[in-house]
C-alpha cells in the first residue's frame, strides 16, 4: 500500500462556496453530490422501510387485515423492492459514498465530469419520483399501482395483468434511474483511470476505489440489457408489438432472460461497493493493512466477471436442459471462491491486528457475519434440484435480505459511522452507533432468520394470506421488524446528537490505521481539494 | 516528470477516450439487448433449442435398418380470442424415424365473423425440437375461414433418424407436438389487437 505526502491544508484559505440555491441544486460539487445522494437514500429509504412494514404489519396474522385487496399488498412488495435497490443501496452506496470518496481516495480534485454528475442526481430523483407516481394511478384492474414484482416479468406486467398505467410509469422510473446510473458509471470509470494522483497506480489504488470501478463497469454492461428489455416490454404494453408474447411469437422467457442478465450483476452492483467500504473499516481498526490487497482487487473482478455468466440460476424452474442446468449451478458455485478469498481475507486481517471496536467496526463485523450467513444459503439456493423446491418462497426472501438488507444496508451505516466525522466534521457518540447496531442486529436476525424456516416449509412470497400453519414464525418475524424499526430512530438521535454536539472530529480521527488520502485532508474537507496533487510514494515496509 | 499544463492535456484526452468507449459498450450492449428477440429466434430455429421443430426437405433414401417408431401426440389449442374449433385427425401417429408421415387437422371457424387464425407450435420434450422435421405446415401461413367454414390442413413431417443415436433422448418412444392458433392480422401474427385500453396509456 502507499501513504501521500499531501499538502492540501493550504487549500481551506480559497473555500468560497456558492448560494444556497446553486450549491445545492445545480451542484457540481463531488461532495456536495455525494451529500445529497446520501440525504436523498435516506429518504427514499424511509418510503421503502414504510412499504416494508406494511408488508410485514399484513404477515403478522394469516387472513387479510390491512389490505382489502391482496393486490396492493403487491403493489407494497414491488415498490419495497424497486426502491430499495433503486432509490435506496444503490444511491447510498455508488452515489453517495463513491461520489465522496472516490476523488478523495486517489488524489483527484473533482469527478472527470461535474455537470454530468449533477444530471444523474436530478435523473435518479425524477425516477424515484416517476415511481412514487406509478403507485398512484391504475395497475391491475381494480388496484392502484404496479404490482408486479421488481422484476416486472411479462405477462403479468404486460397489458394481460396490468391494463393501466402503473407499469409504464415504472418502466419510466426505472428507465430515468438506469440512465442516471449508466452516466454516474461513465463518470467513475473516467474519474478512476485518468485522474489519479501522479504515483497511483491501479495497483496502488484503495480497495473502495477498486470497488466502485468494478461497479461502474458492471452499471455499464447490465444497465443497457435492463433498458433494453422494459423497452420492450412497453412497446408490447402500447404498441402492439409481441416481444415476450407467444400469441405473435415471441416469448415471456426471453424478457427472463433479458432481465437476469442484467438482474444478476445488479446484486453485484449493490454488494462490491459494501465489500470495498468493509475493507477499509476491517484494516482501519484492526491497525492493519488490508490482508491480501492485491487479492482483494481481484477477487472483485473475478466476481463482477463471473457474475455475468451465471443469471439463469434465477430461473431454474422454466425448464432449462439438464446440461444448461449443470452449468448455471457450477459457475454459481464457482462465485462462491473469490468471495471466500474476500471474506478469509478480512479475517485475516483482523488476526494479529490491534482490533478497536468501535460502531463502524461493530457494523463491519457484522457484516461478515451475515453476509456470510446470506452466502451459504446461496451455495444451498445454486442447486438447481433444491432450488425447484426453494424457489419462489421465503427462503429466498430470507437469502437476499440476509445479503442485502443485513449486508449492504449494514454497511452503509458502517460507512455512514466511518465517514461521518470526515463528511460533517461532528462525531456521532459511540454509544448511539454500537446501541444502533445492537438493535439492528438482533431486529434483523429475528426478523429474517424465520424466513428460512418458513421457507423450507412452502411458504410462496408475495402472498397477502397464508394458512394458519405458518403465523408463527410469521409473528416471530413481525416482532422482529419492530425492533429493527426501533434501531432507526437510535440512528437518527445519533446524528441529531452529532450536530448539537460541540465538539469537533480531527482531521483524521481513526489515526494510525487510517492510511487513505481522505484522512489527510481537514474534515470536512475544503470545498475544492488538492488543487496542488498529492504524490504518492513508496512505503518500504508493510 | 510532465509539467501539470500538459499533464491536464493528457487526462483529457484520456477521459476523451475513455468516455467514447464507455458509450460504445452502452450502445453495444443496449443494441443487443434490442436485437435479442430476433436473434434468439434465429437461434432457436438454427438449433432447435427450446423444442423448436426443423423445417426441412424430404428425408433421403433410408438406410435399411428399421429404427423404433416414435409415437407423436397432438395437442391443439385455440386463443380465447378466436372462435375456431381446431382438432387432428388422429390423436396420434407411429412415426418410424427416417419416414414422412401425413396427418390432417381440422379447423372451423364457429364464429359468426370471418377470422384470419395462424399457428404457432412446439414440442415437448424440448431436446426432441432438433430431430423434429417439418415438410410441410398449414403453420407456415395464415388462413381466413368464413363463419361456418371448415378445412383440413395438412402435417408433413419425419423423425430425423440420428435421434437414435443422441446420448440424452436416443431411446425415447414418445413426443408431444403442440399448436396454438391465435388470431393473425396482414400477415404477421399479433395479440388480441384491438387494444383500446392500452392505447389510452398514454
Amino acid at each position: 500500500m502507499a501513504t501521500a505526502t499531501a499538502h492540501a491544508g493550504h487549500d481551506a484559505h480559497h473555500d468560497h462556496k456558492p448560494s444556497f440555491f446553486a450549491r445545492w441544486f445545480l451542484s457540481t460539487n463531488h461532495k456536495d453530490i455525494g451529500s445529497l445522494y446520501l440525504i436523498f437514500a435516506f429518504m427514499a429509504g424511509i418510503v421503502g422501510a414504510f412499504l416494508s412494514f406494511g408488508i410485514r404489519m399484513e404477515m403478522e396474522e394469516p387472513g387479510l387485515q390491512y389490505f382489502s385487496n391482496p393486490a396492493t399488498y403487491n403493489v407494497f412488495v414491488t415498490g419495497h423492492g424497486l426502491i430499495m435497490v433503486f432509490f435506496m443501496v444503490m444511491p447510498a452506496l455508488i452515489g453517495g459514498f463513491g461520489n465522496w470518496f472516490v476523488p478523495l481516495m486517489i488524489g483527484a480534485p473533482d469527478m472527470a465530469f461535474p455537470r454530468m454528475n449533477n444530471i444523474s442526481f436530478w435523473l435518479t430523483v425524477s425516477g424515484f419520483c416517476c415511481l412514487v407516481c406509478s403507485l398512484f394511478v391504475e395497475g391491475s384492474p381494480g388496484a392502484n399501482g404496479a404490482g408486479t414484482g421488481w422484476t416486472v416479468y411479462p405477462p403479468l406486467s404486460s397489458a394481460a395483468g396490468h391494463p393501466g398505467p402503473a407499469v409504464d410509469f415504472a418502466i419510466f422510473a426505472l428507465h430515468l434511474a438506469g440512465a442516471g446510473s449508466i452516466l454516474g458509471a461513465i463518470n467513475f470509470i473516467t474519474t478512476i483511470l485518468n485522474m489519479r494522483a501522479p504515483g497511483m497506480t491501479l495497483h496502488k489504488m484503495p480497495l473502495f476505489a477498486w470497488a466502485e470501478l468494478v461497479t461502474a463497469f458492471l452499471l455499464l454492461l447490465s444497465l443497457p440489457v435492463l433498458a433494453g428489455a422494459i423497452t420492450m416490454l412497453l412497446t408490447d404494453r402500447n404498441f402492439g408489438t409481441t416481444f415476450f408474447d407467444p400469441a405473435g411469437g415471441g416469448d415471456p422467457i426471453l424478457y427472463q432472460h433479458l432481465f437476469w442478465f442484467f438482474g444478476h450483476p445488479e446484486v453485484y452492483v449493490m454488494i462490491l461497493p459494501a465489500f470495498g467500504i468493509v475493507s477499509h473499516i476491517i484494516a482501519t481498526f484492526s491497525r492493519k493493512p488490508v490482508f491480501g490487497y492485491l487479492a482483494m482487487a481481484y477477487a472483485m473482478v473475478a466476481i463482477g466477471v463471473v457474475g455475468f455468466v451465471v443469471w439463469a440460476h434465477h430461473m431454474y424452474t422454466v425448464g432449462l436442459s439438464l446440461q444448461t442446468q449443470s452449468y448455471f449451478v457450477f459457475a454459481t458455485m464457482v462465485i462462491a471462491v473469490p468471495t471466500g478469498v474476500k471474506i478469509f481475507s478480512w479475517i485475516a486481517t483482523m488476526w494479529g491486528g490491534s482490533i478497536r471496536f468501535t460502531a463502524a467496526m461493530h457494523w463491519a463485523v457484522g457484516f461478515i457475519f451475515l453476509f456470510t450467513v446470506g452466502g451459504v444459503t446461496g451455495v444451498v439456493l445454486a442447486n438447481s434440484s433444491v432450488d425447484k423446491y426453494l424457489h419462489d418462497t421465503y427462503y429466498v426472501v430470507a437469502h437476499f435480505h440476509y445479503v442485502l438488507s443485513l449486508g449492504a444496508v449494514f454497511i452503509i451505516f458502517a460507512g455512514v459511522y466511518y465517514w461521518f466525522p470526515k463528511m460533517t466534521g461532528h462525531i456521532i457518540p459511540e454509544w448511539a452507533g454500537k446501541l444502533h447496531f445492537w438493535l439492528a442486529f438482533i431486529g434483523a436476525n429475528v426478523l429474517f432468520f424465520p424466513m428460512h424456516f418458513l421457507g423450507l416449509a412452502g411458504m410462496p412470497r408475495r402472498y397477502a394470506d397464508y394458512p394458519e400453519a405458518f403465523a408463527g414464525w410469521h409473528k416471530v418475524a413481525t416482532m422482529g421488524g419492530h425492533v429493527f424499526a426501533l434501531s432507526m430512530v437510535v440512528f437518527l438521535i445519533g446524528i441529531v446528537l452529532a450536530f448539537r454536539s460541540k465538539t469537533r472530529a480531527a482531521d483524521n480521527p481513526w489515526g494510525e490505521g487510517a492510511t487513505t488520502l481522505e484522512w489527510t485532508l481537514s474534515s470536512p474537507p475544503p470545498f475544492h481539494q488538492f488543487e496542488t496533487l498529492p504524490k504518492i510514494v513508496d512505503e518500504p515496509a508493510h | 516528470m510532465t509539467d501539470p499544463g500538459e499533464r491536464q492535456k493528457q487526462a483529457a484526452r484520456g477521459a476523451r477516450w475513455t468516455v467514447l468507449a464507455c458509450a460504445g459498450v452502452v450502445l453495444g450492449m443496449g443494441g443487443l439487448a434490442l436485437a435479442s428477440a430476433p436473434l434468439y429466434d434465429m437461434f432457436c430455429k438454427a438449433t432447435g433449442y427450446g423444442g423448436t421443430p426443423q423445417i426441412g426437405a424430404a428425408p433421403g433414401a433410408s438406410t435399411g435398418e428399421a429404427l423404433a417408431p416414435v409415437t407423436v401426440r397432438f395437442d391443439t389449442n385455440v386463443a380465447k380470442s378466436l372462435s375456431w374449433r381446431f382438432k387432428p385427425e388422429q390423436s396420434r401417429v407411429e412415426a418410424v424415424p427416417g419416414q414422412t408421415a401425413t396427418v390432417f387437422f381440422k379447423v372451423t371457424n364457429t364464429g359468426p365473423a370471418p377470422a384470419t387464425g395462424i399457428a404457432v407450435f412446439n414440442v415437448q420434450p424440448d431436446l426432441m425440437g432438433s430431430y423434429f422435421v417439418k415438410v410441410q405446415c398449414f403453420c407456415f401461413d395464415e388462413h381466413t375461414l368464413q363463419p361456418g367454414e371448415s378445412a383440413e390442413f395438412p402435417l408433413v413431417f419425419y423423425v430425423d433418424p440420428r435421434l437414435r443415436q443422441d446420448p440424452d433422448i436416443g431411446s425415447l418412444s414418445e413426443m408431444t407436438l403442440s399448436y396454438t392458433y391465435y388470431p393473425s392480422k396482414n400477415g404477421s401474427p399479433v395479440a388480441e389487437v384491438a387494444k383500446p385500453r392500452a392505447a389510452s396509456n398514454f
